[in-house]
């Protein structure tokens, strides 16, 4: 028998302690407007069937679940990956632009704004504006812009404007800070394409249900290829955590999977360069959501590092933070030089050069015990092409 | 009895707020900034502590914080300032920060240190209100420390009476849709949106903030208010000066001065 654990997000936005939505007077009249249609909206019998027939035709999914061999022999277990790589602009980042495109049309909203880390999302909102139509303005922390620049490229051929956030550490959380910023400037005609399990009630919960296809698609895929709709594990990278979220979704409360939440951990957990919220964290708000939270004592929020762009955040979402603390969810950090080794070693073991971001999870497999009966998916939330510089850096290193 | 109480009790038109970051721009400049406020005429002060991410601030907020908490500025070291600043002056004090600070520091540890420091109200912008009514409100009015709420253009009418009934303190009337820093003309539009605040015959005193940035505006917004909140114009004028104080005398002078209102 199996525990059934409820996890859901209350009508405020909480799970258990943390989520709700921590913003300011000027937000209150877009957010309440989200809170109050979403869950309807995306119900709706016509938005699911423009939903789905987008993500089939236009994303290319299902995405396919692909039996490891070589690297199932070198583990001794049994991994599945979740190819979210092959999805349309390469990473799973457009299954949530697809749903949130939709719901600003539906919402009168002729200007989308949206963060970036990895440019993943950037390019993924990108993509969706100029399919159908709508002004796009990224905002990309100036660090991340210079260490990403296949995907700044990539947003500029789409038509959207990529904006550099130069405050804070340039990075993720600074560019989500600008975003912010620029929806409280334009309230009416703008709609704010988040791009993680972050933020103020309900984009967690949002974001999470439209990256939600990914577990769905997993329990008939498994169903299919072993007679069984549930694997042992899930294992998949937290930046803010919208990957690990798909992929948990359909199994939160069942028990028999164990969830596997692998976050950043730089240069090392207690390097001072880091950006392991679950070890590293305590409870504060970010981004208008109470979760766990890289700060200071008095509550200022510590500049995290990552290699990886899109891990590169000091927060985690407010789902996590609660899978975390309530011990459903286990937390494994990864720092940069075994990302890296990673991304290298899946490549030429599977020949799939993986996100810096899924390097991390795919690392995480070291770190994990498991027995030779054992189902382990993980969850491959982007390609590498983005990343080549990085690789070629570490490649020339090695060669010495 | 709180100081703001008996500033709204005996003064009702034309109040001026100035905002300020603690800890800008150097590290001791708060005294010598709530003297000189105080002195020149500014009837209440909102002491800013600067925060890692203010959300709703523009870049002068966003660069005097940056600077302010380089210079090593934490509550701590601002609740022995304000608690020295009140050695000198009896000028209510507002406190505006982010929830997150309060929250870390210790919500009932935080509203006893700011009451004994002076402090007279709080204004936290991403405080929400279902969370000050559960677990918020009976603190700050045990300290009988007043919470401020703001309200916008896009405010609906219900929800502003419901701001108004949750306010202790004064109503921040923020003057457009933006973060902090804007200047300029107030327009006609805004002009309308203030005159419908006004009809509204709300119990609190209202300050009208956001783009407040010299007399001229400083003036308008008053005609439709008990007053107004001058914040970035003020950053601004402390950037790079030598003389903090005459700094701060100025600024004040230029507001409050007739002469200065021009056309
Ligand atoms: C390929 C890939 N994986 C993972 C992430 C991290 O985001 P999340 O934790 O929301 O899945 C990113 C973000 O940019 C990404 O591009």
């Amino acid at each position: 028998m199996t525990k059934n654990l409820q996890i859901d997000v209350d009508e405020r936005g909480y799970y258990g302690r943390f989520g709700g939505a921590y913003i300011p007077e000027m937000l209150h009249p877009n957010i309440e407007q989200l809170k109050n249609t979403y869950r309807e909206m995306t119900a709706d019998p016509d938005f699911k069937k423009e939903f789905d027939a987008l993500l089939k035709d236009y994303v290319g999914r299902p995405s396919p679940l692909y039996f490891a061999k070589r690297l199932s022999e070198h583990y001794g277990t049994n991994i599945y990956l979740k190819r979210e790589d092959l999805n349309h602009t390469g990473a799973h980042k457009i299954n949530n632009t697809i749903g949130q495109i939709l719901v600003a049309q539906r919402l009168g909203k002729k200007r989308i704004i949206a963060e970036t880390g990895a440019g993943q999302h950037g390019v993924a909102t990108a993509t969706v504006c100029a399919l159908v139509g709508l002004q796009c303005i990224v905002y990309m922390g100036e660090v991340d812009i210079a260490r990403q620049a296949p995907n700044v490229a990539r947003m500029r051929m789409l038509g959207a404007e990529v904006r550099p956030a130069l405050s804070g550490s340039k990075t993720l959380k600074d560019a989500t800070n600008e975003a912010i910023r620029d929806w409280i400037n334009n309230p009416e005609d703008t709609h704010y394409i988040i791009g993680s399990v972050v933020g103020p009630h309900p984009y967690p919960d949002m974001v999470a249900r439209f990256q939600s296809v990914i577990s769905e698609e997993m329990k008939w895929q498994l169903q299919e290829k072993l007679g069984r709709d549930y694997p042992d594990a899930i294992v998949a990278c937290v930046g803010g955590g919208s990957n690990a979220a798909g992929a948990f979704y359909h199994y939160l409360n069942d028990e028999r999977v164990r969830l596997v939440a692998v976050e950043a951990a730089g240069l090392g957990v207690d390097s001072g360069e880091s950006a392991a919220t679950s070890v590293l964290g305590t409870e504060g708000i970010i981004h208008g959501s109470r979760t766990l939270l890289m700060q200071t004592e008095d509550g200022q929020v510590i500049e995290p590092y990552s290699i990886s762009a899109g891990l590169d955040y000091p927060g985690i979402g407010p789902l996590h933070a609660f899978l975390i603390d309530s011990k459903r969810a286990e937390a494994i950090s990864v720092t940069d030089e075994d990302a890296l080794a990673a991304a290298l070693f899946t490549a030429r073991t599977e020949g799939i050069i993986p996100a810096l971001e899924t390097a991390h999870a795919f690392s995480a497999l070291d770190q994990m015990e498991y027995g030779p009966d054992d189902v382990i998916v993980v969850c491959l939330s982007g390609r590498g092409d983005k990343d080549l510089a990085a690789f070629t850096t570490y490649l020339n290193g090695l060669a010495g | 009895m709180n100081r703001l109480t008996q500033l709204f009790d005996k003064k009702k038109d034309n109040l001026l707020n100035v905002y300020f970051t603690a800890g800008y721009p150097q590290l001791d400049s708060t005294v010598t900034i709530i003297r000189n406020l105080a002195e020149a005429g500014a009837d209440l002060i909102e002491v800013g502590m600067p925060y890692s991410d203010p959300m709703a601030d523009g870049e002068t907020i966003q660069q005097s914080s940056m600077k302010a908490l380089a210079n090593g500025m934490t509550l701590e070291t601002l609740f022995q300032q304000l608690t020295e600043a009140r050695n000198h002056t009896q000028v209510p004090l507002v406190l505006m920060g982010y929830f997150n600070q309060v929250m870390q520091y210790g919500p009932e540890r935080f509203v006893k240190a700011a009451r004994e420091a002076g402090v007279d109200g709080l204004i936290l912008p991403d405080l929400p209100v279902f969370e000050y009514e559960q677990e918020f409100r009976e603190i700050t009015d045990r300290y009988d420390m007043q919470v401020t709420f703001l309200i916008t253009p896009q405010t609906s009418e219900e929800r502003i009476r419901q701001i108004g009934k949750l306010s202790t303190g004064f109503i921040y009337v923020v003057s457009s849709s933006s973060i902090t820093g804007k200047s300029g003309e107030i327009t006609e539009g805004q002009k309308a949106y203030f005159a419908r605040i006004a009809a509204m015959d709300l119990t609190q005193p209202k300050l009208i903030g956001f783009g407040i940035s010299d007399a001229k505006s400083f003036r308008t917004a008053c005609a439709y208010a008990n007053g107004a909140i001058i914040g970035s114009a003020f950053i601004r004028a402390l950037k790079d000066v030598d003389d903090v104080a005459a700094a701060t005398r100025s600024f004040v002078h230029g507001i409050l001065s007739p002469a200065s209102v021009g056309a």
